[in-house]
């Protein structure tokens, strides 16, 4: 018994156990708790499989930045209890039931078609972390150049979205 | 020019007259009264030229018959009718007597109304007279040029036609000229009885055709020893009905007394001088055909003869001054067709030349003194004091028009009994009426003398019964042309207009002297022992021989005719008629007057026996058979129901509404509850539409899977 | 010394937190908890790409979650203005009042 498969063993039931803390908690700011955690774990894996840099712009941008902005969201409104819900009394069974077909399905098209049993192809020691960050950035910023420059102008549309959304009308107050 | 070349010129006695009222019909508008009557009249008197011009070719040449191609008109079959002008003996007569008779009527015309149309207050109605006028001349012409039965039917018709166009020509009024359908109606009963006469004619025709199988003169002359003397009989009497209708014989006379309510001019051309007498000219012209059947001829003669008699009567009790001489042209008509009947053609026709004479003479001075009458009408209104001649015109028209209800009131130019001492206002027209009245009632040496006293010596010598009926008949011609004199012309004027009448201009007596010259001297035409007009007609008619002249018969009739004027001097003159007296012979004769007076009550009994149970049987058919069962069952119930249970039950109801529109309606239908219920997925919740696209996921990998 | 972890295991776990994810998305009202469950969805995406890039040896995979995250955080900022928008008019963050859309 590896450290490794005892480790992933307890990374993903805690993955799974924060998902379904997200789920099921009526508090917003736990559910966000949770997510955070689920987060954090999601970048051990990323650890695990010898993907430094996503798991720690996973920690930053997700577990950091994102969460941040939901917390803080959520601050706004007030997080308080909604009323029980009125209406789509079936909403709840069918989405359980879709969504455990969905899980089956993907389960089925995962060990019995795919036969994607093999295992991964090095370990994580034969992994040189630092020539794969290289062989990452290279590709990034040379194959991937524009989508790269697209995303920041991705980024910058949204920014001026979010404002044009959020800012009062003149007048308004007014009103 | 040689004379068959004057032949040749035969088609211009129809084609003058038409050209005449070509120009007058469609340039009249323009032309001047004068103008348009002068047309007329040089269109009539050119045609008289050619009868004459015709007259000479055939007097100098051998007289035997020319027959003038003129048109093809009916090609089929065995039928195969040319126009054809057959210029013979007989025929020139006949055009001469139109043409000339007719031209001097025509010239009367022109100034009989002139004055007539202004009387009337229709002026443009004179164009209309003369077209009328000359298309009668043509027609006239057609029948008795035409070289076959088929073209005398067409004549035959035409002047029937343009005799309604005249009787009816005020067909807005009646004869005193108040609002009324009256004229029109004595139009439609000339042209309805004629239609009756017509029919047998027809017949004739058609059985004719049958067995010999042409309508040519010629062929049917020629052929008709060979054909059974039955079938001649058969189509002997059938012309007769024919003859009867058109030359008002019994028992179709009835329309000839109301045809008076046409212009005098038309009374003299068309109902006294030449259109009645077309009977006569047919009887004449078929005699190869009534010469084989003795009894047709029996039948012929005694209808003259009784209508002769029978006519002479009523003349008697009439009081109209025309009326009294439509009766007596319907007796003299009975003579030439009793003449023409017993095979005395030359008599008969010689009657007929000399009668037109006379009586157009005799008319046309009646119109002279009508005109006279009402000259002094219009006086005697205008003296009365009503300022302009022509407000007082109006006034006196809008006062006839409102009083049109009285009867009275209207006062009644041609009424003999508001006449009386007109010869002293009116001496022309006595004198010459005085010639035709004795002309008329045959005094010796006048024209009626010549050729009454042939018929009836044929008649002493053929037919002693019609012999009889013929010799009381011209007693009473005498008599009522006497009373007529008399009452006219003689005694005190009996209303204050008779006072007041006037001579009528030169343009109508000049023509009236002339007639009367002609009714002095036609006897000349054919004088015992020269017999001129025997001699011409027996190059057509095959053997006509001169008649004997019989000193008896002649001295006879005379006798009996002095007697009868002797007899109305005493009745009419010796006390003459009172103002408002009644008619001294109603004294003497008392209900048989009143039989006279009211015509034998045969239109009443026509009336009731005829016409009445023609208009029942016209209803019957109007009201039952059209309206109830055609109209009501067959059309509303049977087809219009049908059809409509069809449309509404079948084809509505059942095929468009429960088909058709089913099929639309209920793909709206199904649109409309699928939308409804699809409306529902539309629910506006987002989660909803994102388990919608989970369903989606789940559903296409589950097909990936099992593909 | 170290267990070589099979593929099919992080895709396993992959699989699981998805399907948690899209439940999450349809049986909560809570908008806020719906976004979240969205990026739990996105973030087991993610974890198959980079198993997938290990499994094969190419940095690709890594890349495209590099890209994904840069995605997720601009509908994160544009989604909660949106979200604070709605409840300035609405008062109120429940999705299930928000059917003004109803057919």
């Amino acid at each position: 018994m590896d450290y490794t498969l005892i480790l992933f063993i307890i990374l993903a039931a805690v993955a799974v156990a924060s998902a379904a803390g997200l789920l099921v908690s009526r508090n917003t700011v736990y559910a966000a708790l949770f997510l955070v955690l689920n987060f954090a774990t999601v970048a051990v894996f990323y650890l695990l499989l010898g993907a430094p840099f996503i798991a720690l712009a996973q920690v930053t941008i997700y577990a950091g930045a994102i969460m941040v902005l939901f917390l803080f969201v959520i601050m706004l409104l007030g997080a308080d209890k909604l009323p029980k819900a009125k209406g789509l009394p079936w909403q709840r069974p069918l989405a359980i039931v879709l969504a455990a077909v969905l899980l089956v399905e993907a389960g089925f098209l995962l060990f019995q078609r795919l036969q994607l049993t093999a295992n991964l192809a090095s370990p994580e020691a034969s992994i040189n972390t630092t020539e794969a960050l290289q062989s990452l950035a290279k590709t990034l910023f040379s194959q991937y150049l524009l989508p790269f420059e697209v995303t920041s102008v991705l980024l910058l549309v949204a920014m001026i979205g979010v404002i044009v959304l959020t800012k009062k009308e003149k007048g308004e107050q007014e009103a | 020019m040689g004379s068959s070349g004057l032949f040749s010129l035969v088609p211009l006695i129809v084609f003058l007259p038409v050209a005449g009222l070509l120009i007058n019909m469609i340039f009249g508008g323009r032309l001047s009264e004068k103008t348009i009557g002068a047309i007329a009249s040089a269109a009539t008197g050119l045609a008289f030229v050619i009868a004459v011009l015709l007259g000479v070719a055939l007097w100098t040449g051998s007289g035997e018959t020319v027959v003038v191609p003129f048109a093809d008109w009916i090609h089929i079959g065995d039928l195969n009718v040319a126009w054809n002008f057959r210029v013979d003996t007989l025929s020139v007569l006949m055009m001469l007597v139109v043409s000339g008779v007719g031209t001097l009527i025509h010239i009367y015309a022109i100034g009989y109304m002139h004055e007539d149309v202004r009387f009337k207050h229709d002026i443009p109605r004179y164009r209309r007279f003369f077209v009328f006028m000359n298309l009668f001349i043509a027609m006239m012409m057609i029948l008795v040029s035409g070289d076959s039965y088929l073209m005398l039917f067409v004549g035959w018709e035409g002047v029937g036609l343009c005799s309604f166009l005249l009787i009816g020509f005020w067909y807005d009024m009646d004869t005193l000229g108040r609002p009324s359908f009256a004229n029109s109606n004595a139009a439609k009963k000339a042209f309805i009885t004629n239609r009756i006469g017509d029919f047998g004619f027809l017949i004739a025709g058609f059985t004719m055709f049958w067995w010999f199988k042409s309508l040519n003169f010629g062929d049917v002359f020629s052929m008709a020893t060979t054909i059974p003397a039955g079938v001649i009989l058969f189509i002997t009497i059938f012309l007769l009905v024919g003859v009867a209708g058109k030359s008002a014989q019994i028992p179709l006379f009835v329309w000839l007394p109301d045809a008076m309510a046409g212009p005098t001019p038309v009374s003299a051309l068309i109902h006294a001088a030449t259109m009645v007498t077309a009977g006569v000219y047919l009887v004449a012209r078929s005699a190869p055909l009534y010469t084989l059947a003795p009894q047709a001829q029996t039948t012929v003669a005694l209808v003259g003869g009784i209508t002769a008699l029978f006519a002479a009567t009523i003349a008697v009790g009439q009081y109209d001054i025309k009326k009294v001489l439509a009766y007596s042209t319907i007796s003299q008509l009975g003579f030439m067709v009793a003449a023409v009947g017993m095979g005395a053609f030359v008599a008969g026709m010689f009657h007929l030349v000399t009668h037109a004479f006379f009586k157009a003479l005799l008319f046309l001075s009646a119109g002279s003194v009508i005109l006279g009458m009402e000259r002094g009408h219009h006086h005697l209104a205008h003296q009365e004091g009503h300022g302009s001649p022509e407000s007082a015109d109006r006034e006196h028209r809008q006062q006839e028009l409102s009083d049109s209800g009285h009867l009275e009131e209207v006062f009644d130019p041609g009424d003999m009994r508001n006449m009386g001492g007109l010869r002293k206002q009116m001496p022309v027209t006595f004198w010459l009426y005085l010639i035709g009245a004795l002309a008329l009632a045959g005094i010796f040496p006048l024209a009626g003398f010549w050729s009454k006293d042939e018929i009836l010596a044929d008649a002493f010598q053929k037919f002693p019964a019609v012999y009889w009926l013929l010799t009381i008949a011209a007693f009473l011609t005498a008599f009522y042309m006497g009373r007529q004199v008399w009452m006219v012309f003689f005694g005190k004027p009996r209303h204050a207009v008779a006072e007041k009448a006037e001579e009528s201009p030169k343009v109508i007596t000049v023509p009236l002297m002339v007639l009367a010259a002609l009714a002095i001297l036609g006897g000349a035409l054919n004088l015992p022992g020269i017999h001129t007009l025997t001699s011409w007609l027996e190059h057509t008619i095959a053997g006509v021989e001169a008649g004997e002249f019989n000193f008896l018969v002649a001295g006879l009739s005379t006798g009996l005719a002095l007697l009868a004027i002797f007899l109305s001097w005493l009745l009419y003159e010796r006390q003459p008629l009172a103002e408002g007296q009644k008619d001294p012979l109603k004294k003497l004769l008392g209900p048989v007057f009143t039989v006279f007076e009211r015509k034998y009550w045969v239109d009443e009994f026509y009336w009731a026996v005829f016409v009445n149970r023609y208009v029942d049987i016209a209803r019957f058919l109007a009201n039952v058979i059209d309206g109830r069962f055609w109209h009501d069952f067959v059309h509303e119930k049977v087809i219009a129901g049908t059809y409509n249970w069809l449309s509404r039950t079948v084809l509505d109801l059942g095929v468009d509404r429960h088909f058709i529109d089913a099929i639309a309606n209920g793909l709206g239908e199904l649109t409309k509850r699928i939308s409804t219920s699809l409306r529902r997925l539309q629910n506006g919740f987002v989660r909803s539409y994102a388990l919608a696209v989970l369903l989606g996921v789940v559903v296409i990998v589950g097909y990936l899977l099992l593909k | 010394m170290t267990q070589i972890i099979p593929l099919s295991w992080y895709l396993a776990v992959s699989m699981l937190l998805f399907s948690m994810g899209a439940l999450g998305v349809l049986i909560r009202r809570n908008p806020l908890i719906i976004f979240m469950s969205i990026e739990l969805m996105l973030n087991a995406a993610n974890l198959a790409f980079v198993a997938f890039a290990r499994s094969f040896g190419v940095p690709t995979g890594q890349i495209f979650v590099f890209f994904v995250m840069t995605v997720s955080a601009a509908e994160v900022a544009v989604g909660l203005a949106l979200i604070i928008i709605i409840f300035r008019n609405k008062h109120s963050i429940d999705v299930d009042l928000m059917n003004s859309l109803k057919g």
